[in-house]
């Protein structure tokens, strides 16, 4: 950029499996028989350093049972926002938006989105499930430090989860011209015994054209929320 | 929790919803960005006393005297809170009457700086143009329908009610009741603006890309903007078409799959943009139509506003009617 910072604009996406599991995990059966392979989990190398999340032994039971019931109660069934970093590596791109004094970051899943202040570091009113990003560059790594975060996003398909503790320091390191290194830390001591770190690439959508499409899958859950308080229950395929 | 924060939201906005009104001037020339846009970046608010159309009595006047403009302001913020004035009546219409008062509203306190007595400038009465024939058979079909079946399902709610989206993120950005913030930012090729409500981003490339297929249709439809001078034209094709009125409950206005938006945005000073929307759709309205608000420069960051996630709303709306529908079946007997 002209002022002198790596330029991140573009949309970015992950290639990994990481929203279905952060530890390393091999393929399970889709939640909804009927969809076969289609939902079906695709395994995948984890994207957390040492492959371990230091559950504190009571939250190691809850994460446990969040599996059990991962279909009902992952918040992203209900086109809920996804929280961070969880927002990062959701299977759908993400645009960064970057100037001289503004850095917002557009998701295009539930249309989620952040505002990164690149100011003076403020606190937020109020809890949200997006967070409250306060921004700054270490050389060519823009540092995030995400505050404000309520207790009800997950961390991905398998029942991963957080208090409103958690406080989450993301790292954007730009290594190519299409690459960008991403890292998490996450702290989080009434759930973990001490922070950890997930890490993965970020690619460049190189297709000419591209844009974020609209997926407002709200639509897409009205059924599933209020199909029993219809006046006329439809058909279930 | 998303309740309790969307109240705490619409008090911090209320609080800063002082918005700078600043004469236009004319002579007054945009610093750029680094890629050489016109810099209409920052949080900016289009909150205004000004109904969309001139009231009837207001019938032949065009702008308001310095006079009558502090006279409407005044009478208008009374009826805000005359809306919270506890009359001790208790019948449902009471309380949906005071669900919203004068401590929610967050419409400023100022009407538009031009002192113009609507927000539609042509056609110059001030009103939204007579609907087309076909067009006026859509919006009455769509009422009727709407009266027999204001709840069988979500789908015959508002899209707002749905937290699909609310007039302010547009096209045609339409200030509501409250919430009336937006963000922009300019990175090279692309004006992105965000609406508060309800996080609502779009991001719109200036590099002359042709539109989406037009069997592609998106709420806040397809965006495309360039620059004339220092006007930024953004053209919208593309939208979803859907009978509870894209314009949501504040306004009559219906539209179907042939709107096209123009919106033209002018900063005229360090603390104004001059926003105008022309509305075409030319199967509902007999002639296109345009608004023209201001956008005020806020000192404030807007915040996250989590509609869906926080619609215990929709549960009431649609439980409610089942339970009447249950106790009306029961005395039928």
């Amino acid at each position: 950029m002209p002022d002198g910072k790596p330029n991140l604009n573009g949309i970015w996406q992950t290639m990994n499996t990481a929203n279905w599991d952060l530890q390393t995990h091999g393929p399970a059966m889709a939640p909804v028989v009927a969809m076969g392979a289609q939902a079906a989990t695709p395994p995948g190398i984890g994207v957390v350093e040492g492959n371990e999340i230091p559950y504190l032994p009571a939250a190691a039971k809850i994460k446990e049972a969040n599996y059990a019931k991962r279909l009902a109660l992952d918040p992203e069934t209900k086109c809920y926002l996804p929280g961070v970093p969880r927002a990062t590596y959701m299977p759908y791109p993400f645009q960064i938006l970057q100037s001289a004094q503004s850095l917002m970051i557009a998701y295009e899943y539930a249309g989620a989105a952040r505002n990164i202040n690149m100011g003076k570091p403020k606190e937020p009113p109020t809890d949200s499930w997006m967070g409250w990003s306060n921004g700054h560059w270490e050389g060519d790594t823009l540092v995030v430090d995400v505050i404000g975060l309520n207790d009800s996003t997950w961390f991905d398909r398998a029942g991963n989860f957080h208090s409103d503790s958690l406080h989450v320091i993301e790292r954007y390191t730009p290594v190519s011209a299409d690459t960008i290194q991403y890292q998490a830390t996450i702290d989080d001591p009434k759930t973990f015994s001490r922070p950890w770190k997930i890490g993965m690439p970020l690619y460049r959508h190189l297709e000419k054209n591209l844009q974020l499409m609209e997926f407002k899958c709200v639509e897409m859950t009205e059924e599933l929320l209020y199909g029993h308080l219809r006046k006329e229950p439809r058909k279930q395929q | 929790m998303s309740y309790r924060s969307i109240a705490i939201m619409g008090t911090l906005a209320l609080a800063a919803a002082a918005a700078v009104a600043q004469a236009p001037a004319k002579t007054w020339t945009p610093s750029r960005t680094a890629d050489g846009q016109p810099d209409l970046q920052g949080t900016w608010t289009n909150a205004t006393l000004t109904p969309l159309q001139r009231p009837p009595e207001l019938a032949g006047k065009e702008f308001f005297t310095e006079e009558e403009q502090a006279a409407f302001e005044k009478k208008r913020l009374q009826q805000n809170d005359v809306e919270s004035v506890d009359d001790g009546k208790r019948g449902p219409a009471d309380l949906a009457r005071r669900a919203y008062n004068g401590a929610w509203f967050d419409r400023g306190s100022h009407g538009v700086n031009t002192r113009r007595t609507s927000l539609v400038v042509e056609p110059s009465d001030g009103r939204i143009p007579p609907m087309t024939p076909e067009g006026k058979k859509k919006f009455d079909e769509a009422h009727s329908n709407f009266a027999a079946h204001p709840a069988d399902g979500p789908e015959n709610r508002p899209l707002s009610e749905r937290c699909i989206l609310f007039p302010n993120a547009g096209p045609p950005m339409l200030p509501e009741p409250y919430n009336n913030n937006y963000q922009i930012v300019q990175s090279p090729g692309f004006v992105t603006i965000m609406a508060e409500m309800v996080h609502d981003v779009r991001v719109v490339p200036l590099d002359g890309r042709p539109h989406l297929p037009s069997n592609i249709r998106q709420w806040k439809g397809d965006s495309r903007g360039h620059w004339e001078g220092n006007t930024l034209v953004i053209d919208t094709t593309n939208f979803s078409y859907n009978d509870k009125s894209r314009f949501g409950v504040a306004y009559d206005g219906f539209t179907d799959q042939n709107l096209h938006v123009t919106e033209r945005f002018t900063r005229t000073g360090p603390g104004t943009i001059t926003y105008r929307a022309t509305v075409d759709d030319p199967t509902i309205y007999s002639k296109p139509w345009t608004i023209e608000t201001t956008l005020s420069k806020r000192d404030e960051p807007i915040y996250e506003y989590a509609c869906h996630e926080g619609n215990y709303g929709m549960f009431g709306i649609l439980s409610g009617e089942r339970t009447q529908e249950k106790t009306a079946a029961a005395k039928a007997k």
